[in-house]
């Protein structure tokens, strides 16, 4: 007899994927198919973080980077939340924000870093900014979005139960579209890492990003793939952790799949 | 004083090219009490109709009053109960069917009492702690049902409230709601196209046409046999159901 387990387990699949990744890089760089320069083995990597902890400059590069993450994308967050909702609930304010929001959203970051110094020079400010520029013009228009995609039934029903506009926004549309928007957090929390490596290349002294920009020079492959698994690793326990506030957040949210 | 009062209701849009009449002249009164269904095909303007009572809607002219008061606002006075989708599924039963009276500041312990009287009538009471992903459509529009009462409305409006649920269900519903409704002594004001459920649930029956949506007849169902599911083979009931899809079908035609 098969009885349906509530849920299936599939951590042993992730486990197996990232086993088949290591595995391959170890064949690739034991056997010295591919050159030290281009691909260093597991062990030089794992040296280059025994260093790193030991001097003590890892933990520091790591704070330093996500401590930028972290500031330029809570601002870019504190914006975006109320002028997003106010966009879907109100069209003369879409009127007047929209057309600039769209405009800026397709001017490529990159390209704006040169004024980025030019206005606030190298420091930490200049940091956030590129960080928020990056995110703030997607977020506002995906908050937009998940407030917009609440039921109107939800919404008309609190009206008839005597909701004023205030509950209405309290008690009905933001518990709605909560799930949604620790999505679209989720997903630009992402996109804010992109944006500190862009503007730790280009003017900084620390910093994940700036220790893979400096190892280019000295052909330090294993500093750099230090670099970027450092910055992978962060990833997945952000979105482990944004997962695990989903899961206390919003516990009646089910997903497809789920 | 009747304790709904339609009076000339017109509705009329513009597509951008030319105005679409939905509404035409619409006008009847409902006392305290009555239950009133309105009866009509898709696209007839019935919801529009019952949106406009329930203060979603604007109507192009015209008035709605509840006990000689014009409204044109949404409020609890109109409760509503909508075809699906309206619980807060982050809510459990029990603080759904609280919703209207904490929106009205009404004490905690108070809440809780009326609520469970509520959620009793409708039969869930083992189930005011459940989450509504976790219930079935008919459960859903039972709590939809005692969250509306709760908050003790004036006038219920309920627009095709069984709309998507199977036909047995469909039934116990029915006959849930008639007595719900008797007990409650509530005044309703019921939409549907099913003609079956119109004269099993209605005192009085409001027949609709298409484009313009506008009044065909008002009929009173005086029944002499008990309202369930057996009355829907009775001669009575069958005379009636005639009359209805007479003056539909001449409009369909």
């Amino acid at each position: 007899m098969n009885i349906e387990k509530n849920k299936k387990d599939y951590r042993l699949l992730s486990f197996i994927v990232f086993a088949i990744l290591i595995a391959a890089w170890c064949i690739a760089s034991y056997s010295g198919m591919v050159s030290k320069i281009f691909l260093p083995s597991p062990s030089d990597v794992l040296d280059a973080i025994v260093s790193g902890l030991k001097d003590g400059s890892l933990w520091e590069n790591c704070w330093v980077s996500t401590k930028r993450v972290m500031i330029g994308w809570f601002w870019s967050a504190a914006v975006a939340l109320p002028l997003g909702m106010l966009m879907a609930l109100s069209k003369k304010f879409t009127a007047i924000i929209r057309p600039f929001i769209e405009f800026a959203r397709y001017l490529p970051v990159v390209a704006l870093v040169p004024l980025t110094l030019l206005y606030l020079g190298i420091d930490e400010a200049q940091k956030y900014t590129v960080i928020w520029l990056g995110t703030f013009f997607q977020l506002i228009l995906m908050v937009c979005d998940t407030v917009s995609s609440v039921e109107r039934n939800q919404v008309n029903a609190a009206r008839t139960l005597d909701a004023n506009k205030w509950q209405v926004y309290l008690y009905v549309i933001l518990p709605a579209s909560l799930p949604g928007l620790l999505d679209d957090f989720r997903l630009t929390i992402g996109w804010a890492w992109t944006y500190l490596v862009v503007a730790e290349m280009v003017a900084a002294s620390s910093g994940l990003g700036y220790i893979i920009l400096k190892s280019q020079r000295f052909l330090a492959t294993d500093v750099i793939f230090m670099g970027l698994i450092l910055i992978g690793l962060i990833g997945l326990l952000t979105d482990f952790l944004l997962r695990l506030l989903s899961g206390v957040l919003v516990p009646w949210y089910k997903r497809l799949g789920d | 004083m009747p304790k709904l009062k339609v009076s000339n209701i017109y509705k009329i849009f513009n597509d951008g090219k030319s105005n679409v009449t939905a509404l035409e002249d619409v006008s009847f009164e409902i006392e305290k009490g009555e239950f009133v269904v309105i009866v009509g095909p898709s696209g007839c303007g019935k919801t529009t109709l019952l949106n406009i009572v329930g203060g979603l809607d604007t109507a192009s002219s015209g008035t709605v009053e509840v006990d000689g008061r014009q409204v044109t606002k949404p409020g609890g006075d109109r409760g509503m109960v909508f075809q699906s989708y309206s619980l807060f599924p982050w809510l459990s039963v029990l603080k759904n069917v609280e919703f209207g009276m904490k929106m009205r500041h009404i004490p905690k312990e108070q809440r809780l009492e009326t609520a469970r009287k509520y959620i009793g009538l409708v039969g869930l009471g083992e189930f005011e702690n459940a989450m509504p992903d976790t219930l079935s459509g008919g459960m859903k529009q039972r709590v939809a049902i005692a969250r509306t009462l709760a908050n003790s409305p004036e006038v219920l409006l309920m627009d095709e409230p069984f709309g998507a649920l199977d036909a047995q269900t469909r039934i116990v519903m029915q006959e849930l709601l008639a007595d719900v409704a008797r007990t409650t002594e509530s005044t309703v004001l019921f939409i549907t196209h099913d003609i079956d459920e119109a004269i099993l649930l209605g005192s009085r029956i409001i027949v609709m046409s298409n484009r313009p949506g506008k009044i065909l007849d008002i009929i009173p169902v005086e029944l002499s046999i008990s309202r369930n599911r057996s009355a829907l083979t009775n001669e009575e009931f069958l005379a009636i159901k005639r009359r209805i899809m007479d003056l539909l079908w001449k409009e369909t035609l």
